[in-house]
């Protein structure tokens, strides 16, 4: 019986992106589907009532929502290949602090670059550098977030990186110049093709970018 | 070589509680040691550098931070008895969405209820009630949020069911009557040892906040 695999996402949403990359990386095949946010689907609206937000992955037409407990799940679904989270308790507790650590701060932070200006902007700036410092202490000189595989929290930052040049080229500043050390770890992370393949381009998220400051009057 | 368990904790922080009734559920022998937030403990500090609060699970000397991080690490380590996620992949991806609802969501308007006024305490109120029909909604016929037994939900809404009066207080409405369903839930856990005992004394936590806002 064959698996029945949708994704309902937005292209340049780097929580989307997680997901693409845990399917990619499971080499698991699922039907694509895009959402306009200002025009949901139906589907949308049924599979996800509480947020009404995507990524929404439905497997065999049961939906699961959020993009950190969709990863896990497609984990524990495809457990025979490419695992994400490491099998140590302890281990698979970093791993998860540090997911929620990203999922806490570096979206707001990196929202608050694009949406102000002036002295505003350039402590957003700042406050973001700070965000992936600490993540740049936390990978140390390891390959990956938890050592020689890449896995959860690789994913769960990875797809940030898609963002950077619209923060940087708007907040006018260089992430590279800052966190040399992850700029390296993201280009390790895109020689994986389940990276690669996933992640939105960077151009054209500048562009979405550019256009919702328009629409919200943040110019 | 026997365990060591150490939970730094705050006696009326719900979040702190959610680990107090895992450990109790499952029977595990541990130090509880009260922080005083207005001067953090050494310990604290070194073991949760990121956030400095409380809860923090060290085990044999490592530190977990995050209630329901703890409560997925505790789960999966002491694996061989009352078991907090269901097995099945699906069912665990609900359980931790429905976690995470209440985490996001029931805590933070329960706070609200209690500190501001006017407008503000009104949308407060009106949130909490919302979460509190969708979680009716998901309870559905079930005795528990896990099935027949406790499980990750229950562990980690039942702290707020322990706040519950002094949300009514302070808002000056009632939950019981528009949710009768929660309120049985509440009270049907409450009857569990592993929750009486890890929830304080609602007129004791009235009074925390009363003095706590008087002091703001």
């Amino acid at each position: 019986m064959a698996d029945e695999v949708i994704l309902l996402d937005g292209y340049v949403s780097m929580f989307g992106m997680r997901v693409r990359v845990a399917l990619a990386e499971k080499g698991i095949k699922y039907e694509y589907r895009e959402e306009d946010m200002r025009n949901k689907s139906p589907l949308l609206l049924k599979m996800n009532p509480i947020h009404k937000k995507i990524p929404v992955l439905i497997h065999n037409g049961k939906p699961v929502c959020e993009s950190l407990i969709i990863v896990q799940y497609i984990d524990e679904v495809w457990k025979d290949k490419a695992p994400l989270l490491p099998s140590d308790p302890y281990q698979r507790a970093q791993a998860r602090f540090w997911a929620d650590f990203i999922d806490k701060k570096l979206y707001d932070a990196g929202k608050k670059i694009w949406t102000t200006k002036g002295e505003e902007q350039e402590a957003a700036n700042k406050e973001f550098i700070e965000v992936l410092k600490v993540l740049e202490g936390e990978l140390g000189d390891k390959p990956y977030f938890m050592g020689e595989r890449f896995g959860f929290l690789d994913i769960a930052l990875i797809t940030f990186y898609s963002w950077f040049h619209a923060y940087e080229t708007l907040g006018n500043f260089s992430i590279e110049a800052e966190c040399p050390k992850l700029i390296s770890w993201a280009k390790r992370c895109l020689q994986k093709e389940s990276v690669s393949k996933s992640l939105a381009d960077q151009k054209k998220v500048y562009e979405f970018v550019v256009e919702m400051k328009k629409r919200l009057g943040v110019e | 070589m026997a365990d060591e368990v150490v939970l730094l904790d705050f006696w009326p922080s719900l979040f702190g509680m959610r680990l107090r009734i895992a450990l109790a559920e499952k029977g595990i022998k541990h130090e509880y040691k009260e922080e005083d937030l207005k001067n953090k403990s050494p310990l604290l500090l070194k073991s949760n550098p990121v956030h400095k609060k409380i809860p923090v699970l060290i085990h044999n000397g490592k530190p977990v931070s995050e209630s329901l991080i703890a409560l997925q690490y505790i789960d999966e380590t002491w694996n061989d008895n009352a078991p907090l996620l269901p097995s099945d992949p699906y069912l665990r991806s609900q359980a931790r969405f429905w976690a995470e609802f209440v985490d996001k969501k029931v805590a933070d308007f329960g706070r609200k209820v209690c500190m501001t006024k006017g407008e503000e305490q009104e949308a407060a109120k009106n949130g909490l009630l919302d979460c509190i029909e969708l979680l009716e909604g998901e309870l559905g016929e079930k005795p528990y949020f896990g099935g027949e037994t406790l499980g990750f939900v229950d562990v980690t809404l039942v702290p707020s069911y322990g706040w519950l009066s002094v949300y009514e207080k302070f808002g000056n409405f009632s939950i019981e009557a528009e949710h009768p369903v929660f309120i049985a839930w509440g009270k049907r856990c409450m009857q569990k040892k592993s929750v009486s005992k890890s929830l304080p004394d609602q007129q004791k936590l009235y009074d925390f906040v009363v003095q706590f806002m008087e002091k703001a």
